[in-house]
C-alpha cells in the first residue's frame, strides 16, 4: 500500500531525528459536522410506561429497554436503584414502585 | 455526510410510506435485510440493521441514543481490518458534540505537569507519527451469550474491530508537558457530557507508566482515514491490548494526578471479579473487585455460519479471525468434533501483534450428520481460550471456545 510505505518513510525520517527534517503531517483532518438520528422505537403501552418514557429516557432511548433479557423483579429494582444512585436518573422515590413494576411486566420472567 | 440518512426517511418507513406504487421499484432494497437476529439465548435477541447514522454505513442497532452500534458479524469474514463505517460505537452519555472544528479544537494536558499544553490538531500532527494495527474491544462484547443473563448493552460478538492507528505517541506528549515526581495516574477525558446535572462524566486513567510505555498512542487516523465523529474524532486514545472503555473518544483532555483515580468510571463501573478471567458463579459475593484491563484471546470462525448445511464427503475450507489479547497469536486450532480433537489451523500474515489474525483450516464431513466446529487462540504467552464460559454479573471478558453447528448432507 502507498500510504504505509509514505508513512514507513516518515518514520523512518523521523527516526533519523533530524531536527531541520519537518515531515508533512500523514493526513489532512476536514471539520465535521454531522446530525444524530432520534429514536423510533416505542414501548409498549401498560401501566407505568408514562413514568418509564418521564424519567428513563431523558438519558437514554427506548432501545435500551426494548433489547434487555427477562429478568426477576429483584433484578429490575437493582437496575433502577443503579440508575438512581449512580446515573444520578432524576427519578423520584415515589415513581420507583410503578417503574419497576412496568420493567418487570415487559422484561420480568415468562 | 456520505452513508447518513435522517431515521425519519430509514429505509424501513421510505418502505412502509412507498406503499404498492413503490414496490416495484424498491424490489431490491426491500430484499435487504433490515433485521437481523442474533442467537442470544433466552431471546429479545432481534435488532434492526440501520443506515441513519451519520458517517456510518450498514449497523446492527442496539440502540438509538446514546448511540450503541454493532458490527455485523459477516464483516468479520472479508478481511482482518474493519472499515470506519462499519466499526462498533458506544457512547455512555447522550450529549456528544455533533460538530468540531479542526482549527478551533484543542487538547490540554495538564495537573501535575511543569508545563501545561494546549495542543492545536496541527501542533499534534507535526509530531512523530506512531503506526499499528489494534483490535478494540469492548468490556461488554458478547454479553448477550452470558447465562444466566445480565443487564446491559446487549451485544452479540459484533463489539469489536481491528483497524490500523496512526498518531502520536502519548509518551511523547506527556514528556512535552514534564511529568512532576509523584505523579501516580494520568486521566483522560473526552468531549461527551452527562445529560443529568449530577451524572458522573466519563473519564479514565492509566497508571503514569503504562501511560508513559511509548505504544500508547493518541490517534487522529483509523485505516487511513480520520476517525468517524462516532469513534471519536478528531482524536481518541488507542491503548493496545486493553479494553475498549480506555480508548477514550474525542479526547480532548489529560489530567497527570498525584493521587490515584477514584472517579466512579474507574472505582465502581468497568471493574471485574480478582479471579482467573473475572470467572465468579452467579449471586457469588464478596469477591473483591478491580478495574478491567488486558484483552483476553479469542477466535470466531466467520464464514460458516450456525445451522448450515454443508456437502458431505467434501473438503470446505473453514476460515476466521483470532486474536491473542495483549499479545499476539501463537495458534489456531480448528476442531470439528465439539473439541475431541483439534487440527493446527494455518495462520495467515502477522499485521502485528495486536491486530487480528486471519486462520485457515480444512474440513471434509466423512458421513451425514451433526457436527459442532469450534475454534481455539492460543496466545503468545501460552493462553488458550477455555471450553467452559465465564460469567460475572457485568457481562465482561467473554472468551470461551465459540461453537458453530452446521449439519452434512
Amino acid at each position: 500500500m502507498k500510504r504505509r510505505t509514505l508513512l514507513s518513510a516518515l518514520i523512518a525520517g523521523a527516526a533519523m531525528a533530524s531536527p531541520l527534517a519537518q515531515a508533512k503531517p500523514p493526513i489532512a483532518l476536514k471539520s465535521v459536522d454531522v446530525t444524530l438520528p432520534g429514536s423510533t422505537r416505542e414501548l409498549p403501552s401498560g401501566p407505568g410506561m408514562d413514568a418509564v418514557q418521564n424519567h428513563c429516557l431523558a438519558c437514554h432511548s427506548a432501545g435500551m429497554i426494548l433489547t434487555q433479557p427477562r429478568m426477576p423483579k429483584a433484578a429490575w429494582e437493582a437496575e433502577v436503584a443503579k440508575m438512581r444512585n449512580v446515573y444520578k436518573a432524576t427519578v423520584d422515590e415515589k415513581d420507583v414502585p410503578a417503574i419497576v413494576d412496568y420493567l418487570t411486566a415487559i422484561k420480568g420472567p415468562k | 455526510m456520505v452513508g447518513f440518512m435522517p431515521a425519519a426517511v430509514s429505509r424501513r418507513n421510505l418502505l412502509r410510506k412507498a406503499g404498492i406504487g413503490g414496490l416495484a421499484s424498491l424490489a431490491t432494497p426491500a430484499l435487504a435485510q433490515t433485521t437481523i437476529r442474533l442467537a442470544l439465548p433466552g431471546g429479545a435477541d432481534q435488532r434492526d440493521i440501520t443506515t441513519a447514522f451519520p458517517q456510518k454505513g450498514s449497523m446492527v442497532l442496539q440502540r438509538t441514543r446514546p448511540p450503541l452500534l454493532e458490527t455485523p458479524f459477516d464483516v468479520f469474514d472479508k478481511g482482518v481490518f474493519t472499515p470506519n463505517d462499519q466499526f462498533f460505537v458506544r457512547w455512555h452519555w447522550a450529549i456528544i458534540p455533533t460538530s468540531v472544528d479542526v482549527d478551533k479544537f484543542r487538547l490540554n494536558v495538564h495537573g501535575h505537569v511543569d508545563k501545561p499544553l494546549s495542543l492545536s490538531l496541527k501542533d499534534i500532527l507535526a509530531l512523530p507519527p506512531l503506526e499499528y494495527a489494534a483490535v478494540n474491544q469492548c468490556s461488554g462484547n458478547s454479553r448477550g451469550f452470558f447465562q444466566p443473563r445480565v443487564a446491559g448493552g446487549e451485544w452479540g460478538n459484533g463489539a469489536m474491530g481491528n483497524a490500523r492507528w496512526v498518531g502520536v505517541s502519548l509518551k511523547r506528549v506527556l514528556d512535552q508537558a514534564g511529568i512532576k515526581a509523584g505523579a501516580v495516574q494520568v486521566r483522560f477525558n473526552g468531549m461527551d457530557q452527562p445529560v443529568v446535572p449530577d451524572g458522573p462524566d466519563f473519564m479514565k486513567s492509566l497508571s503514569v507508566d503504562h501511560a508513559r510505555d511509548g505504544e500508547v498512542m493518541i490517534a487522529y487516523a483509523m485505516n487511513g482515514q480520520q476517525l468517524p465523529l462516532l469513534n471519536g474524532f478528531p482524536l481518541r486514545l488507542v491503548v493496545p491490548g486493553w479494553y475498549a472503555t480506555y480508548w477514550v473518544k474525542m479526547l480532548n483532555d489529560i489530567e497527570v494526578l498525584d493521587s490515584p483515580d477514584t472517579n466512579f468510571w474507574m472505582k465502581t463501573a468497568y471493574t471485574i471479579p480478582d479471579t482467573p478471567r473475572a470467572n465468579i458463579k452467579p449471586g457469588q459475593t464478596g469477591v473483591p473487585m478491580v478495574p478491567i484491563s488486558k484483552l483476553n484471546a479469542r477466535s470466531f470462525i466467520t464464514n460458516i455460519k450456525a445451522g448450515a448445511t454443508i456437502a458431505v464427503s467434501k473438503p470446505v475450507e473453514v476460515r476466521g479471525i483470532a486474536f491473542g489479547g495483549d499479545t499476539g497469536v501463537k495458534a489456531v486450532d480448528f476442531s470439528a468434533d465439539g473439541g475431541k480433537t483439534w487440527q493446527a489451523a494455518r495462520l495467515d500474515r502477522d499485521e502485528g501483534k495486536y491486530s487480528f489474525r486471519r486462520w485457515h483450516a480444512r474440513f471434509k464431513p466423512a458421513t451425514k450428520g451433526d457436527y459442532t466446529l469450534m475454534a481455539r487462540c492460543t496466545n503468545a504467552s501460552g493462553d488458550v481460550q477455555p471450553s467452559e464460559p465465564n460469567w460475572n454479573p457485568a457481562g465482561f471478558m467473554r472468551n470461551v471456545i465459540e461453537s458453530t453447528q452446521v449439519s452434512a448432507a
